[in-house]
């Protein structure tokens, strides 16, 4: 537990900012440029299809490889700086 | 050699290793049992989970879904990974905080509650078995058009392979074994696909040749694909899909559901810290993507090559004659997952999509139909591969069959052990006394998965609308609720859970049959019938939703939750103290 309320309030809210934020990008591959906003990334091409084909079956995929490790790397050192690591 | 006698080496060394490691992974505590000790490296716990996780329909299925649907079925794709996402940064490092051995464990303490631990522990065992029938039918299958035995012997065979290692080592024995599971299955997958991309790409990575050129025409493959299956008057492969809603809503489901999987969530139970947690989810991602990024690349392919074999100079030239027809054709006829009949006598194969009219051409209907489970079972063979590669595909298939019902097996059977026996019945159980009930558990588990595999119930064919379905409207909601809000009680949870519940599966009902009984659906489950277009497969995130209204209406109506309820959730906030809640 943290030394004091605070310092506990602030880890929480910034864990929570940090979620809403890689949220809105793994929505944003996969609801959007995967599915939603295929038909206006038409115009870019990438190997005999649309970008939106690719986000749908790769690009997504890296996208949510790289959050993930993004988020685990910002807490852990958020942990660390806090005072709140094992 | 025999290509029966490669199959049954491949098959035969797998197995050792499996042997080997449950021998060396016996557990002797229930914490060995349950969470493995909690000292599972994380990479080693990524590995784990991805062989967990991977199925026989990610290893078998999925790539003849995407092939047959082209971009629709990416949903299967983002929905099965993106989960990974909403696990490392929502449920996985808090519940690894809380230290304890089960989904119902969380639920039943965080809810001050043994009603709320009893619905878990019933979603859990519906959503887990509903899973576990299709990993061992599917593990008869393998065996018996690779080892030449009857499907119900193959099966025998299956269960007691599993027996062993996950009654002797529990999550100790089936991690370890995950982890060389992950490796056979993921070097099954891959070496067939390398193969394949260079004959038809020249780029020995299938995830790039996917969108490189197609060198027998020179266009980029997917292009060619495209002309291909218009031309015999299939929908366009990379075609868009218009019921987006539906689409959206299905992606979500499978990510919501895949993130509230029981099975999947324990995983992160094993490893030390909270720390290790976040990595694990993201390392298990990557050995995730390693066949997931191969998968699409398989799916164009195997139907450019179904289509090259049956067109061998064109789409407009004459097909080929039956009496010429590839051996591997015949010896997949023999189990009927391949049927050809020729309609028009002419003593060739036309295999095209018989709503369009191709009377012109003389043809009178789709001549050769095909299971689409067996795209990437008969791909080595397609594309001329050598024995061994048939080899290990027959071990890789089995291996992702293996590995999922072990990790199922468990789920359901520490749920039994630990919070129906232990925690429901018998709160003075001994240790030991836990422990053999735990070993008790599995084998009966073992045995009723069996037995169903071997007479499959009408639910056991709709892993994907039942089980995501019910993680996803029960138990994801309630655990996230559990953690990022104070406020949601007792009575919140529970009634939460039973509605998200109840209307996912009576939407479900509906148009699938009552209990999947055939005949009692009340409409035709079909897009003209579905509310708003959304199909029964896609509702588990509409449940969620109201699961999420539900609770939050209900706390907000009754009492606080008591004091130390709301530290609970504090400490699983925060890291600091989670080799302390080891002690459990």
């Amino acid at each position: 537990m943290a030394d004091d309320k605070s310092k506990a309030a602030q880890y929480w809210s910034t864990n929570l900012r940090l979620i809403l934020g890689s949220l809105v990008v793994w929505a944003f591959v996969s609801y959007g440029c995967g599915i939603l906003f295929r038909p206006l990334l038409s115009g870019i091409s990438v190997g005999g299809t649309d970008l939106g084909f690719w986000f749908a079956q790769q690009g997504s995929i890296l996208t949510f490889i790289g959050i993930i490790f993004f988020y685990a790397w910002r807490m852990n050192k958020l942990d660390k700086e806090m005072g709140l690591e094992e | 050699m025999d290509q029966f006698y490669i199959n049954l080496l491949f098959v035969g060394a797998s197995f050792a290793l499996y042997f080997g490691i449950a021998i060396w992974a016996r557990a002797g505590s229930t914490k060995e049992f349950y969470v493995a000790g909690g000292g599972v490296h994380p990479v080693a716990n990524g590995m784990a989970t991805a062989a967990d996780w991977m199925s026989a329909a990610s290893f078998i299925s999925m790539a003849g879904l995407i092939a047959a649907g082209g971009y629709a079925n990416s949903t299967f794709l983002m929905g099965w990974t993106g989960g990974y996402v909403l696990l490392a940064m929502l449920l996985a490092p808090y519940l690894r905080k809380f230290g304890k051995f089960t989904v119902p464990d969380f639920i039943g303490d965080r809810f001050y509650s043994k009603p709320a631990r009893l619905v878990a522990v019933a979603c859990l065992i519906v959503a887990s078995t509903t899973y576990v029938i299709g990993q061992m039918a599917g593990a008869g299958i393998a065996f018996s058009r690779f080892l030449e035995v009857d499907k119900d012997t193959g099966l025998i065979i299956a269960s007691v392979v599993v027996f062993f290692y996950a009654v002797l080592g529990g999550m100790k024995g089936i991690t370890y074994t995950q982890v060389a599971q992950y490796c056979v299955l993921i070097v099954a997958y891959t070496i067939p696909a390398i193969f394949i991309s260079l004959e038809l790409t020249g780029n020995p990575i299938p995830a790039l040749g996917l969108f490189g050129d197609h060198t027998a025409s020179g266009m980029p493959l997917l292009a060619k694909l495209d002309q291909v299956v218009q031309e015999l008057g299939f929908a366009a492969y990379t075609a868009d899909v218009p019921n987006k809603l539906n689409m959206v809503l299905f992606t979500l489901t499978l990510m919501i559901g895949t993130a509230g999987l029981p099975h999947v969530i324990i995983r992160f139970f094993t490893v030390p810290k909270v720390a290790d947690a976040r990595w694990s989810a993201g390392w298990a991602l990557i050995f995730i993507a390693l066949l997931y990024l191969t998968a699409p690349a398989v799916a164009s392919m195997a139907r450019m090559n179904l289509i090259d074999t049956v067109y061998p100079n064109g789409t407009d030239a004459p097909s080929i004659q039956i009496d010429e027809r590839p051996e591997w054709m015949r010896t997949w006829e023999e189990t009927q997952l391949i049927t050809i009949e020729d309609k028009n006598n002419d003593g060739r194969i036309q295999f095209y999509n018989d709503k369009a009219d191709m009377s012109d051409k003389g043809w009178e209907g789709n001549e050769l139909t095909y299971n689409r489970d067996i795209l990437v079972l008969a791909n080595p063979e397609i594309a001329q591969l050598p024995g061994w590669v048939i080899g290990l595909i027959a071990a890789g298939g089995l291996a992702a069959a293996l590995s999922t019902a072990a990790g199922l097996l468990l789920a359901i059977s520490s749920a039994v052990s630990h919070d129906l026996i232990k925690n429901a019945i018998n709160p003075d159980i001994s240790e030991k006394g836990e422990l053999m009930a735990a070993r008790a558990s599995m084998t009966v588990a073992i045995i009723i998965a069996t037995y169903l595999g071997m007479n499959p119930p009408g639910f056991a064919a709709q892993v994907v609308a039942l089980a995501f379905g019910i993680a996803a409207a029960s138990i994801f909601p309630v655990l996230m609720m559990g953690i990022f809000s104070k406020r949601i009680n007792n009575k919140g949870a529970v009634a939460g859970m039973l509605s998200g519940l109840v209307i996912t599966l009576v939407y479900i009902f509906m148009y699938k049959g009552w209990f999947f009984i055939p005949g009692t659906a009340n409409l035709p489950d079909n897009v003209d019938n579905w509310i708003l277009g959304i199909s029964p497969l896609s509702f588990g995130a509409i449940g969620a939703i109201i699961n999420f209204i539900v609770a939050f209406v209900v706390s907000n109506a009754t009492e606080e939750p008591p004091v130390e309820i709301q530290e609970l959730v504090e400490s699983v906030r925060y890291p600091k103290g989670a080799g302390a809640a080891q002690d459990h």
